[in-house]
């Protein structure tokens, strides 16, 4: 009960925050320049039609009024249009949600795995520190931490295009598909069958997904290993350990369990980083995510495009800390009850 | 043994009081001695120092200029062409010098004034509290929710994609996270008694602020400010791969590389130069930071013995 209170208090946070950030952002996309600069100076292009846009752009409105009908027409689905395809204009919430979908589903991918495996390791580089094991993972860690992630994305297509031809050598591209691994943007990821589709999928997300795995995997594998080396020499897990109990007890009932509260931390914080990372890594791999949308949309000033895809991504980190608040709460019963 | 206990005296009296002051200096020395045995970080320090000094003083005697376009296209490394030559003619090697100089550039730029805002912010939310605490509390959420590459890429565009105001547009951006850890240390060593005696010696609010409690994170501090330098890099690096950061005639590793990076297959000469300089920079940078952490840290003697 207390726990739903905790959340409602944090959302009651964060529903002002996004509210007086959308505005900001509003006055800096509208401040970025006239959207239509470039269609006025083209000719064949009428003074009514450019008119009708500017119209329906809002531009004809102050800002506060401006304002208001697009967060209106926002909060009820209707995202306005874009004009990043000059005069032919398309609606900007289908090709916001279809390019979320895209990076959504490479970001969940790679931080599940990257969470599993960077906890896993983190976990045991502490409790074998100072072995092989722990420089290891440390200094693997270490690495990708330091690495852009383009760089990783770039290396891992170089030996996905080597992959693919020593599979096709091989005679093995009849069933794994040719090429395998997509490096550039697949058409679909399912193919006929159950099979097939597996393939599809394994061959389609893996190379972008590993890129921003490795990233984040580094981070939470660093942030895993020294909590959990700041609980295994708290007094109570020594307690643990002269009442008898076994070390592999120990480490998952009393230490583990508290080590895991401050990567709960990082995966917020963290998340923002990984999302600029889904969008580098697709350009890389040419997918038709929220990069390119918003590439596009940069480039051609479209001010509708901009605040659907800055407003997504900000409510999906409000989601993420959220999760990350749900998951202290659990983890930590002094949130819960205090 | 006995200097782990001397650096942990050092860092709680430090800075206490005047008397204290032959002790505040004697734990500078600490931690010079400290690092200096780092030998991964000192290390460090050797190679970040020859890619600097490389990237100032090779680009004077080397032969070609970076805006040097005459040269045939896609030559193969020589001795004439160390990393070969671009699709236009240019030679690699110049434009690698030149970006390392724009990157190290931007990448300072951005580190100093996201550690003064951070710092300035964060020390004044955690000492006075109160209205000013939640305010600037608020203020750090705000920009935290606001995704930093979009905004960071609007701005860019408006405002041109010269090397300063790409920095002045991440650091707007990336001064979030010293901001919160200054504030969490100024909250706690608030309340010890050296800040509350300079206070009831009539210290007014800037003085306490700047005069006790900044020197006294001053490990923080700098921890923070370098690896501010390593992501920084890749901050640039990344907002300039997409085609968002510096623009032409400024230039950067980022820009650099995601002018060439489709050649990797064929060229790899093309891609690596640049990569391998970027990820050095971050590398040591990184490492540095990790022994500095280490070299301000009194508990770490503690751990190791």
């Amino acid at each position: 009960m207390n726990l739903v209170v905790y959340i409602l208090r944090r959302l009651a946070i964060s529903i002002p925050i996004l509210f007086v950030g959308s505005f900001l952002v509003f006055c800096m996309v509208a401040a970025a320049g006239d959207p239509l600069g470039e269609l006025r100076t083209q000719p064949g292009v009428s003074q009514e039609s450019i008119d009708q846009l500017s119209h329906q752009l809002g531009l004809d409105m102050g800002i506060v009024p401006r304002y208001f009908d697009w967060l209106g027409g926002f909060l009820t689905g209707d995202w306005g249009i874009s004009i990043a395809q000059g005069s032919n204009m398309q609606p900007v919430f289908p090709k916001i949600m279809s390019a979320f979908e895209v990076t959504i589903q490479l970001i969940l991918a790679a931080e599940i795995i990257a969470l599993l495996l960077g906890v896993a390791v983190g976990v045991l580089a502490a409790v074998k520190q100072y072995t092989p094991i722990d420089y290891i993972a440390t200094t693997m860690a270490f690495i990708f931490f330091s690495m852009p992630i383009f760089c990783v994305a770039i290396v891992l297509k170089m030996y996905g295009i080597d992959l693919n031809v020593m599979i096709n050598d091989m005679g093995w591209d009849s069933w794994l598909g040719n090429p395998f691994l997509k490096t550039t943007s697949p058409e679909s990821l399912s193919g006929d069958g159950f099979f097939d589709s597996i393939i599809g999928y394994i061959g389609g997300l893996l190379l972008p997904t590993l890129s921003i795995m490795f990233i984040s995997f580094a981070a939470y594998s660093r942030f895993q290993r020294s909590s959990m080396l700041e609980t295994m020499n708290m007094d109570y897990v020594r307690t643990a350990q002269a009442k008898g109990i076994s070390q592999g007890r120990v480490i998952m009932r009393h230490a583990f369990r508290n080590a895991l509260i401050p990567v709960t931390t990082l995966f917020s914080v963290n998340f923002v980083t990984v999302v600029t990372g889904a969008i580098i890594t697709e350009r890389v791999f040419a997918w038709n995510g929220m990069g390119s949308v918003l590439v596009e949309a940069v480039n051609k000033n479209d001010p509708n495009t901009l605040m659907g895809w800055i407003v997504v991504i900000a409510v999906a980190v409000v989601v993420a800390n959220l999760i990350a608040d749900l998951v202290y709460g659990i983890l930590d019963p002094r949130i819960r009850v205090g | 043994m006995e200097a782990g206990v001397e650096s942990g005296h050092g860092k709680n009296s430090g800075g206490s009081d005047p008397e204290a002051l032959p002790e505040a200096r004697s734990q500078g020395r600490m931690v010079l001695r400290k690092f200096l045995r780092h030998k991964l970080a000192m290390g460090s320090v050797v190679v970040l120092a020859l890619i600097i000094l490389g990237s100032i003083i090779l680009p004077l005697f080397y032969p070609h200029s970076y805006a040097d376009a005459s040269f045939s296209s896609y030559v193969e490394p020589s001795a004439e062409h160390p990393l070969g030559t671009t699709q236009v003619g240019k030679d690699m090697m110049a434009q690698v010098l030149r970006g390392t100089q724009f990157s190290l550039l931007i990448a300072i730029t951005v580190a100093m004034l996201t550690t003064i805002i951070g710092v300035v912010l964060g020390a004044l939310a955690g000492y006075l509290r109160g209205f000013t605490d939640s305010a600037i509390s608020r203020l750090t959420d705000l920009f935290l929710i606001v995704p930093s590459i979009a905004a960071a890429a609007i701005m860019v565009r408006v405002l041109s994609g010269s090397w300063y105001v790409v920095a002045l547009v991440l650091a707007m951006f990336a001064w979030m996270p010293i901001a919160r850890i200054t504030r969490a240390e100024a909250m706690s060593l608030s309340q010890r008694e050296f800040i509350e005696a300079a206070r009831a010696s009539g210290a007014g609010t800037g003085r306490v602020v700047f005069k006790h409690l900044v020197p006294n994170m001053v490990g923080t501090i700098t921890v923070n400010a370098t690896l501010a330098v390593a992501q920084a890099v890749l901050a640039e690096a990344a907002l300039s791969f997409i085609g968002l950061g510096v623009q032409i005639p400024d230039t950067s590793l980022g820009l650099v590389i995601s002018e060439n990076y489709e050649q990797m297959q064929g060229r790899p000469w093309l891609f690596f130069g640049a990569f391998t300089v970027l990820v050095l920079i971050s590398l040591t940078i990184n490492f540095i930071g990790d022994g500095l952490r280490d070299a301000f840290d009194p508990r770490q003697r503690k751990v190791k013995a």
